[in-house]
C-alpha cells in the first residue's frame, strides 16, 4: 500500500503544524513517511501545501497522484484536482463552496468554535482523515502532547476525537514494522551529522533553503556547547569559520547559490591557508535571487570551479537525509585529513524533504583530527607548510606549545609561512597543495549502482536525484520490456570514474537526470571521462522531479 | 629588552615608514603586558600594515583583503587564552572591511584592533583611502578626493563601541601605553594610528602631524560620551591623540556560560552521548 496526502493553502494557515502532527503519527504507527514541502517567497498568502507520501514499505520518492487533498482555501482543490485520483477524497471546510462527489465538506470551524479555540480546526480535518484511513487513536495524543501546551493541548485531542465522527471508514491500512525509526529532514541531518563530527562553531548568514541547518544548531547551542552565530554577511560567515578552524575548532558555514558567491574568495583562502573547512551549499533556482523557496541543481560547475586558480578542493552531493548525516561527518575528516575545503552540495528538495531513516548509528563513525602528535619547542621547530610526501603538513593548535608559532598565510609562502617571491618556492608549494588531491583520489566512493545488472538503459544521476531515480529504475524494470540501471553519485569532485567506465561499457543509452537546464552533470562526465551521454532528462521549473515524471518522460522517449 | 622575547625581523616596509614604529610599540606593549609570543595571534588583512604578522614572532594569520576582523574574532570565541591583535590599514579596516567593523563593534568581542592609518593606499601606490581628506591629489583622484573622509573615532563612539582611541606613529612611547591600554580593555578595543607614508602620501607627513596632534591632557575623561564625541569631531588645525573613549560592559564572552566559565571551547571535550540523544526530537 502507498497512500499520498496533499495539504494545501495560504502561508500563515497552519499547515506546517498540520503536516508535523500527522507526520509524527503516521511515523508512530510504523509507516514509511516522504514528506516534501512547495513554498513561496512570502509570511502569508500565497499557495503553499505540503505532500504527505505513506507505505508499509520504504519510499524514495513523492509521487504526482494524490489519494486525498486536505484544502484549507478554494484554491487548494481547483490547483491539485487534476492530479487527484478517481476514488481518491477531498476534505475541505463547510464554507467552501466547491462541487465534488469526492468531497467531503465538513463543519470544521463551527467544530472547533465548540471546542472553544477556533485554531484547532486542523485537528478536526486530521481526524477525519485517520477515521478515513480507520485508524485507531493509539500514540495520538503522545504526539499532541508534544506539540501544544496548557489548555491547547486537551483542546486538540478534542478536536480528533470530534474529526472522527464526522466521515466514514473509507480505507483498511495497517503498518509492517513498528515505530523504530526516525523521521527527519536533510537540513536536520546535516546539522546532527555536523554535531556528531564534533562541529563547535558555525557561522552563517540566514538564506533559504540553508537556513533550517542554523536553525536546529542555534536550537542545540547551550545543551551542545557550540558556538552559532550569525555574520553580518556570508563573506564574514566563511571568514569565520576559516578563523575558528585556524584556531583549533571543527567549524563549518552553510548558503545558497547568491551566498556562496560571496564565499568563493575565501575558499581559495582556506585551501592556501590550509585551514580545513566544511561549507553547505543548498542549491535554489538562480541566478540572483531566482526562486527563493524552490530547488534546482544548477549551482554544479560553479561550485566545483569555486576560487580563482587551482585548489585542492572535494565536493560532495548529498543524497538524502540519511546519507547527508553520514557525509556531512565524513566531510569534517575528509577536511582535517587533507586540510582543504570539503562542500557539501544539497537543494531545496533535500533541506525540506522530510523522511523515516532509521536511526544513526554512531559507532559507525569515528573522529579523526588528524592533528600532529608531536611536541615541538624552541629546540624542535614547527614549520606550518612543511613539505611532506603527501602534501599535507603537521598541524597543531595555536597557543598550545611554547616556543611554537602557527603563520598561516595567503600570499604564497615558504615552509615557515613567510611571504616569498620565489618561483621554485612557489611551484614546490602548488605542487603539494595539489598533491594532495592524488591521496584523495583513491578514497573517493563510487557512485551507488542500483537496477538490473547489464542494464540497456543507464541513469546517470547525482545528489538529491538519486532516490527518485532509484525508484523509477524500480518501476521501469517492473514493467519487464527493457532492463534499466543507475548510477547514484554522491563524490562528485574529484569525479570517481572507476563504476561509471565499467558499467558504461556495453549499454545502449546512457541518460543523465537533473534538475538543471543544460545538464551539467553530463558535461562535466564528458570533461572528466570523455564519455558522452546520449539523452538527458531535465527539469528546471523548480519543481523536484519524481519517479513517475521520469517513468512519464521515458515514454516519451527522451 | 624586546630583542630577547621579540627579535627584530627583516621587513619589507620602506626606511622611514611608521609601520617600524608600531611594530616596536606592539613588542614593547606585549612585554609590559608579561605575553610570550606562543599566546599571542596577529591577524592581519592585506595591505603594508597587513603584511605585520610576518615581522613579530606570535602566531600570525594573514587572511584576505578587508576581512582581518571576522577570522580574528572567531577565532578569540574557539580560544579563550589567545591574546588576539588585529593589525591592518586604512583601506582594509575601513573601505573594504567596513561592514565587519560595524558588526565587530557591536560583537563586542575582546579583540584589540590597530589600524595603521596613513590616509592613503601604500601597497597599491597611492590612491585615495577612506580617511584621505577632501581634495587630496592622487593619480586616481586627479581632481582631489571629493568624498567625506571616514571619521573612525566618532563612528566608533556612537556605536557603542567600549574603547576607541587614537595615536601617533611618531610618538611610539604614548602610543605603547595606548596599545597595552587598549589590549587590557576586555572587549572590542579600536586604536587608530596615524601613521605616515613616506613614499606616496606627500601631504600627511611627519611635520604635518607633529604640527596638529596633541595628546588629552590628564583632567580629561573618557568615561563622557558626549565630550567624547565633540573630542572625535577634532580634525584639521589641532588632533587629539589619547584614550577618548572608554566604557565597561559584557563581552561576547561575558554572556554566554559556556564561554565563560571553564576551558576553553577548543579544549571542550565534546559529550557523544548528549550528541546522541538529539535524536528524540525526531522520534
Amino acid at each position: 500500500m502507498i497512500y499520498n496526502i496533499l495539504i494545501g493553502g495560504a502561508a500563515g494557515l497552519g499547515m506546517e503544524t498540520m503536516a508535523f502532527i500527522l507526520e509524527k503519527i503516521l511515523k508512530r504507527k510504523g509507516f514509511e513517511i516522504f514528506v516534501t514541502q512547495d513554498y513561496m517567497s512570502r509570511v502569508r498568502g500565497g499557495h503553499n501545501f505540503f505532500q504527505i507520501r505513506f507505505a508499509d514499505e520504504a519510499i524514495d520518492s513523492h509521487g504526482d497522484e494524490l489519494d486525498g487533498i486536505i484544502a484549507l482555501d478554494k484554491e487548494t482543490i481547483q490547483t491539485h484536482l487534476n492530479r487527484l485520483k478517481a476514488d481518491g477524497f477531498i476534505i475541505a471546510d463547510e464554507e467552501i463552496d466547491f462541487r465534488d462527489a469526492r468531497l467531503y465538506s465538513l463543519t470544521l470551524k463551527s467544530t472547533a468554535k465548540t471546542i472553544g479555540n477556533s485554531k484547532v480546526f486542523g485537528n478536526v480535518a486530521l481526524g477525519a482523515v485517520l477515521k478515513l484511513f480507520n485508524l485507531d487513536f493509539t500514540g495520538i495524543e503522545d504526539v499532541i502532547n508534544e506539540k501544544f501546551q496548557g489548555e491547547a493541548a486537551p483542546q486538540n485531542i478534542k478536536a480528533f476525537n470530534e474529526g472522527y465522527k464526522l466521515v466514514p471508514e473509507k480505507y483498511a491500512i495497517q503498518a509492517k514494522r513498528k515505530d523504530d525509526q526516525i523521521l527527519i529532514n536533510g537540513s536536520e541531518a546535516i546539522a546532527l551529522g555536523a554535531l556528531a563530527a564534533g562541529l563547535k562553531f558555525y557561522s552563517g548568514y540566514p538564506m533559504t533553503p540553508a537556513t533550517g541547518i542554523m536553525n536546529y544548531l542555534a536550537a542545540k547551542m547551550n545543551e551542545a556547547e557550540i558556538i552559532v552565530e550569525q555574520a553580518e554577511d556570508e563573506i564574514a560567515a566563511i571568514n569565520m569559520a576559516i578563523g575558528a578552524s585556524y584556531a583549533g575548532v571543527r567549524a563549518m558555514t552553510g548558503t545558497s547559490g547568491g551566498g556562496f558567491a560571496l564565499m568563493v574568495e575565501a575558499i581559495g583562502l582556506s585551501a592556501m591557508q590550509e585551514v580545513p573547512l566544511v561549507i553547505v551549499e543548498m542549491q535554489r533556482p538562480g541566478p540572483a535571487t531566482g526562486f527563493p523557496t524552490r530547488t534546482e541543481q544548477g549551482d554544479l560547475k560553479f561550485v566545483i570551479f569555486s576560487s580563482p586558480a587551482e585548489i585542492p578542493k572535494m565536493v560532495i552531493a548529498l543524497r538524502d537525509p540519511e546519507d547527508a548525516f553520514y557525509q556531512t561527518h565524513r566531510a569534517f575528516n575528509l577536511a582535517d585529513k587533507y586540510q582543504i575545503p570539503v562542500i557539501l552540495m544539497g537543494d531545496q528538495f533535500l533541506a525540506d524533504n522530510t523522511r523515516t531513516v532509521s536511526p544513526f548509528d554512531f559507532s559507525k563513525i569515528k573522529n579523526n583530527r588528524h592533528l600532529s602528535q608531536q611536541i615541538y619547542s624552541e629546540t624542535k621547530e614547527y614549520r606550518r607548510y612543511e613539505i611532506t610526501d603527501s602534501g599535507v603538513s603537521p598541524r597543531i593548535i595555536p597557543g598550545k606549545m611554547p616556543g611554537t608559532r602557527v603563520l598561516t598565510e595567503s600570499h604564497e609562502h615558504d615552509e615557515y609561512g613567510h611571504i616569498t617571491e620565489s618561483g621554485t618556492i612557489r611551484n614546490k608549494m602548488h605542487d603539494k597543495r595539489l598533491r594532495k588531491m592524488i591521496y584523495l583520489k583513491a578514497e573517493l566512493q563510487e557512485p551507488i549502482f542500483v537496477g538490473e545488472e547489464n542494464a540497456d538503459t543507464l541513469f546517470l544521476t547525482w545528489g538529491s536525484l538519486s532516490n527518485p531515480v532509484k525508484e523509477a529504475v524500480k518501476l521501469l524494470n517492473s514493467r519487464g520490456k527493457d532492463r534499466y540501471g543507475a548510477l547514484l553519485f554522491g563524490d562528485i569532485w574529484p569525479l570517481p570514474d572507476k563504476l561509471l567506465t565499467e558499467k558504461g561499457k556495453g549499454v545502449k543509452r546512457l541518460i543523465n537526470v537533473e534538475q538543471n537546464a543544460t545538464g551539467l552533470f553530463a558535461s562535466l562526465i564528458r570533461d572528466c571521462t570523455g564519455i558522452q551521454c546520449d539523452s538527458s532528462i531535465l527539469k528546471y521549473d523548480g519543481r523536484p522531479l519524481s519517479s513517475q515524471e521520469i517513468v512519464s518522460r521515458m515514454k516519451g522517449g527522451e | 629588552m624586546s630583542q630577547s622575547v621579540f627579535p627584530n625581523l627583516e621587513t619589507a616596509w620602506c626606511p622611514g615608514c611608521g609601520n617600524h614604529n608600531i611594530l616596536s610599540a606592539l613588542k614593547e606593549a606585549l612585554i609590559v603586558l608579561d605575553k610570550k609570543p606562543y599566546e599571542v595571534l596577529v591577524v592581519s588583512g592585506i595591505g603594508q600594515a597587513g603584511k605585520l604578522p610576518q615581522y613579530i614572532t606570535t602566531n600570525g594569520f594573514c587572511g584576505l583583503h578587508g576581512r582581518a576582523l571576522p577570522p580574528a574574532v572567531a577565532a578569540k570565541i574557539a580560544n579563550k587564552n589567545l591574546t588576539v591583535i588585529v593589525n591592518s590599514g586604512d583601506g582594509d579596516s575601513y573601505g573594504e572591511g567596513g561592514n565587519h567593523l560595524i558588526h565587530t563593534i557591536r560583537r563586542n568581542v575582546d579583540i584589540t584592533h590597530f589600524v595603521h592609518d596613513n590616509q592613503i593606499y601604500g601597497l597599491t601606490k597611492g590612491q585615495a583611502s577612506p580617511t584621505s581628506d577632501i581634495g587630496h591629489v592622487t593619480d586616481v583622484q586627479p581632481n582631489g578626493s571629493n568624498n567625506m573622509p571616514l571619521n573612525p573615532m566618532l563612528l566608533a563612539i556612537v556605536l557603542g563601541c567600549g574603547f576607541v582611541a587614537r595615536a601617533f606613529s611618531g610618538n611610539q612611547e604614548h602610543l605603547k601605553a595606548v596599545m597595552v591600554e587598549g589590549i587590557r580593555h576586555k572587549g572590542y578595543a579600536l586604536i587608530d594610528i596615524l601613521q605616515p607614508c613616506v613614499s606616496f602620501n606627500k601631504v600627511n607627513t611627519y611635520q604635518w602631524y607633529n604640527d596638529r596632534v596633541y595628546k588629552l591632557g590628564d583632567d580629561y575623561e573618557p568615561e563622557n560620551k558626549l565630550k567624547a564625541i565633540e573630542k572625535a569631531m577634532e580634525w584639521g588645525e589641532k588632533i587629539p591623540i589619547g584614550i577618548l573613549y572608554r566604557e565597561e560592559k559584557p563581552d561576547f564572552h561575558a554572556k554566554i556560560d559556556f564561554l565563560m566559565n571553564g576551558s576553553p571551547l577548543v579544549d571542550k571535550v565534546i559529550d557523544m552521548e548528549k550528541i546522541k540523544e538529539f535524536m528524540k526530537d525526531f522520534r
